[in-house]
């Protein structure tokens, strides 16, 4: 019996925006970088059962037995008063999955399914799971025709892709910022293994989509589409872009200042991109 | 002048500054048949009726054409017609032109008819030698001719489930002009209509929100040789035939006049099944023996419909309300789409009215039954939600939605009008649409629509977002910074936890709470 074990903030049996076709999405709580701008901020840390949730839970659906913040799901109204009281963008609401778990979740939604994502937080701070899980789905026969995907923020060594690449089928990465000391600014790390990423991902042929979020004034990507296009092109250029707009809705802190990204700038940075010979973008379908 | 009350209601229409002379004269039509007594009734099913517990669509007090009139379009063209002076057709455009002129002369409840017939179907014997081109610009002019000449979005065309040119061709110019009329029902079977064909429908579908796509391994069981057609709001009903009439019961009435669940199933419901039954017994009585509509249409004399290929429908309504209130009413807490009691509830109810349809012989009825549907609503509904579905801004994501309604689609034979809502950013996937179809047909769905377009809510990264709620923080969050500049911070706590909860709950993301 497999007694790896995953935290995991939310499943999804339908997402049609993380690889092809409809995907289970599973996200990992838990992230090593510390955007500004995250929209999920109450994904970034574990739960360090401080305890201060437990009282402002208007449902009683937490209590704090042994100095552990226990979350009771069925009395939870997901008020999100807990989330809001966390002083370390973490949540009490989470589940403890095993891999037999989610192998019961995804035959449960099977006919539905063109594969799965696991996704964050950041998902690769559990990669030890995400194997087993992948190595599991791609051994039984009712679900080997599933893909399995990463959704990463791309800062994993290399070593570390090279531990799932066999069952992997492919990775969406974000490259957040193109030069270092913005992505620092950004996210609190630098971006050098987040290009070595997904330079090693195009050559073995698992990099699915690369992942621009466009923040007026506070990323320098739409300044910087020559660097983008020359860097992704000598790797592939039919390269898949997707471009997302920044919107601070769902976003703390300083973040909700920030303007967000409109139309007009997505599209003269996708064209800027065009221009300089990258062919497969993927524009926003909407604009917040 | 001294006027009538009737007199009154005709002057008003007659004299009214917005109308057409056509819609007036249909108006008029409907105020002389409802100066008419109302077709004999006992005095409970009356009682029932002028409280709309039960609900005969306003179809008029004496019914003198058939609800949805199917004809065999096929046999129309390869016979002529001697009532319409026309020669069997021998070529596309004869065609063409001949549906063009039936059309014209197929009644129904709105005076437009409802089914154009399986185009494709109808049309590929006169394709001959005619290429794909000079196909494109004779059905782009009959699609313009369709929606100018008979603009109700009732109107209803089916295609496929070959694969053919013209299948293509109407999908091609339907996805291009983007009309409202006709609606668009795209047949499919998993043995017979490839993978491509699917894909172009769906992509269609992120286009122009048509066409429905129907499950045809599901529906022609219910059906003959013959077959159906699906027309109006999702009604399939049997070609060269169709739907006599169309009444339903308010289930949300229904449950508020019992005192718990089992006395809703063991009394009140039984009770207002047989009052709708009584309704519709005698309103198909006048439509048979009284009207002469069967004994005079040219489309019976000419085998085009057959009297005894029509249903009564035998529709229902605001499952949803009525759940809800009969959990309230037993002190349970499930609500209906979203907790299994619940969803087993209503599945429990759509069992006995197919149980109570099939225990019941009609005497003017295609097999001898009334058909059971979940009919989708008329404008004047409040509090109401149409059929079986899930009442709007409350609709779970479509994985999860056709998982808690997929069992009841076996019982409602003549359609069940489930809307999927599904956010835009699928227009960039529709793959994932595709999936979703094929799934919910192998669950056993009837029929596939997707409501895409104007979706209030929005998947836009991990999480749902609702437009109109973000429009209104951006409204009010603007005056609040004007307003309020000194107590910022406080109202930024505030505004926060409306960001950060509003997604969360609104996505009704935490499925495994229920596991």
């Amino acid at each position: 019996m497999n007694k790896s074990w995953a935290i995991v903030n939310k499943l999804l049996p339908f997402s049609c925006v993380d690889g092809p076709g409809n995907r289970l999405v599973i996200f990992l709580q838990g992230c090593n970088f510390k955007c500004s701008n995250c929209h999920n901020p109450y994904t970034i840390s574990r739960c360090k059962d401080c305890g201060d949730c437990v009282t402002t839970c208007p449902h009683q659906a937490l209590t704090f037995i042994n100095n552990k913040v226990i979350w009771q799901s069925s009395n939870c109204q997901q008020c999100d008063n807990c989330i809001n009281t966390c002083n370390y963008q973490s949540t009490p609401m989470t589940y403890n999955y095993n891999i037999e778990d989610i192998l019961l979740e995804i035959r449960k939604y099977l006919p539905f399914l063109n594969g799965i994502t696991i996704s964050g937080g950041e998902a690769t701070l559990q990669l030890p799971f995400i194997e087993k899980l992948f190595q599991a789905i791609k051994q039984a026969e009712d679900l080997k025709h599933l893909t399995c995907f990463i959704d990463s923020n791309g800062y994993l060594a290399k070593t570390g892709w090279q531990k799932v690449e066999r069952v992997m089928d492919g990775a969406m990465i974000d490259l957040k910022a193109w030069d270092t000391q913005v992505h620092k600014k950004l996210t609190g790390r630098d971006n050098d293994r987040v290009k070595q990423t997904i330079e090693y991902l195009a050559q073995i042929g698992k990099l699915h989509e690369v992942r621009f979020l466009v923040i007026p004034e506070h990323t320098d990507l739409q300044n910087s589409a020559k660097q983008l296009a020359d860097f992704l092109i000598i790797l592939n250029p039919q390269i898949k872009v997707r471009i997302n707009a920044f919107h601070n809705h769902g976003v703390h802190g300083i973040a909700k200042t920030w303007p967000a990204a409109t139309q007009q700038q997505i599209e003269s940075f996708a064209a800027e991109l065009k221009h300089y010979g990258l062919q497969n973008i993927t524009l926003p379908s909407i604009y917040l | 002048m001294n006027m009538t009350e009737f007199q009154k209601n005709c002057y008003e229409i007659v004299t009214d500054p917005n109308l057409s002379p056509k819609q007036k004269a249909n108006l008029l039509a409907l105020a002389a048949e409802n100066n008419l007594p109302y077709v004999d009734l006992d005095s409970e099913t009356q009682n029932a009726l002028n409280e709309r517990v039960i609900c005969d669509m306003y179809e008029g007090h004496a019914p003198y054409k058939p609800r949805y009139v199917l004809p065999d379009y096929t046999k129309f063209l390869k016979q002529g017609s001697e009532y319409l002076e026309l020669e069997p057709a021998k070529n596309f455009d004869d065609a063409l032109n001949m549906l063009t002129i039936a059309y014209h002369h197929v009644p129904s409840v709105t005076g437009i008819p409802v089914y154009l017939g399986c185009l494709d179907q109808v049309l590929l014997p006169y394709v001959g030698n005619l290429t794909e081109e000079e196909l494109y610009p004779r059905l782009k002019r009959f699609w313009i001719m369709l929606d100018r000449n008979l603009p109700d979005a009732f109107m209803h065309a089916n295609i496929g489930p070959t694969d053919n040119v013209i299948c293509r061709v109407i999908l091609r110019v339907d996805r291009e002009l983007k009309q409202v009329a006709p609606n668009l029902t795209f047949i499919y079977d998993e043995n017979i209509t490839p993978e491509s064909l699917l894909n172009i429908a769906i992509e269609n579908i992120c286009h122009t929100a048509k066409p429905h796509i129907a499950n045809n391994m599901m529906i022609k069981k219910d059906f003959d040789e013959k077959g159906y057609g699906v027309v109006s709001c999702y009604n399939s009903l049997p070609i060269a035939g169709g739907g006599s009439t169309l009444s339903r019961i308010n289930l949300k009435e229904v449950a508020l006049k019992s005192n718990n669940i089992s006395d809703f199933l063991q009394n009140t419901l039984p009770y207002y099944c047989q009052l709708q039954l009584n309704l519709i017994k005698a309103r198909s009585e006048f439509l048979y023996e009284k009207s002469n509509f069967f004994q005079n249409s040219f489309l019976v004399k000419e085998g085009l419909i057959d009297a005894t290929r029509f249903a009564p429908m035998f529709g229902i309504y605001a499952m949803a309300e009525a759940v809800n209130i009969l959990q309230e009413k037993s002190s349970l807490a499930g609500r209906y789409g979203v907790d299994e009691d619940a969803n087993q509830l209503a599945t429990t109810i759509s069992q006995q009215l197919a149980d109570f349809i099939d225990n019941h012989k009609i005497k003017h009825a295609w097999q001898g039954k009334a058909m059971l549907h979940a009919q989708s609503g008329i404008s004047s509904d409040r509090g109401a939600t149409p059929g079986l579905r899930i009442p709007y801004g409350h609709e779970p994501d479509p994985v999860t939605h056709i998982m808690a309604l997929f069992k009841h689609h076996k019982y409602y034979t003549s359609g069940i009008s489930d809307i999927l809502t599904v956010d835009e950013t699928i227009k960039n996937n529709p793959l994932a649409l595709v999936q979703i179809c094929k799934a919910a047909f192998k669950f056993g769905f009837r029929e596939f629509t997707a409501n895409i377009s104007g979706n209030d809510l929005v998947r836009v990264t991990g999480y749902m977002v609702r437009l109109s709620d973000i429009k209104k923080y951006k409204q009010e969050g603007s005056r609040i910074n004007t307003t309020f500049l000194g107590s910022e911070a406080a109202e930024d706590t505030e505004n926060n936890s409306y960001l950060c909860r509003t997604p969360r709950v609104i996505s009704h993301e935490q499925v495994m709470g229920n596991r």
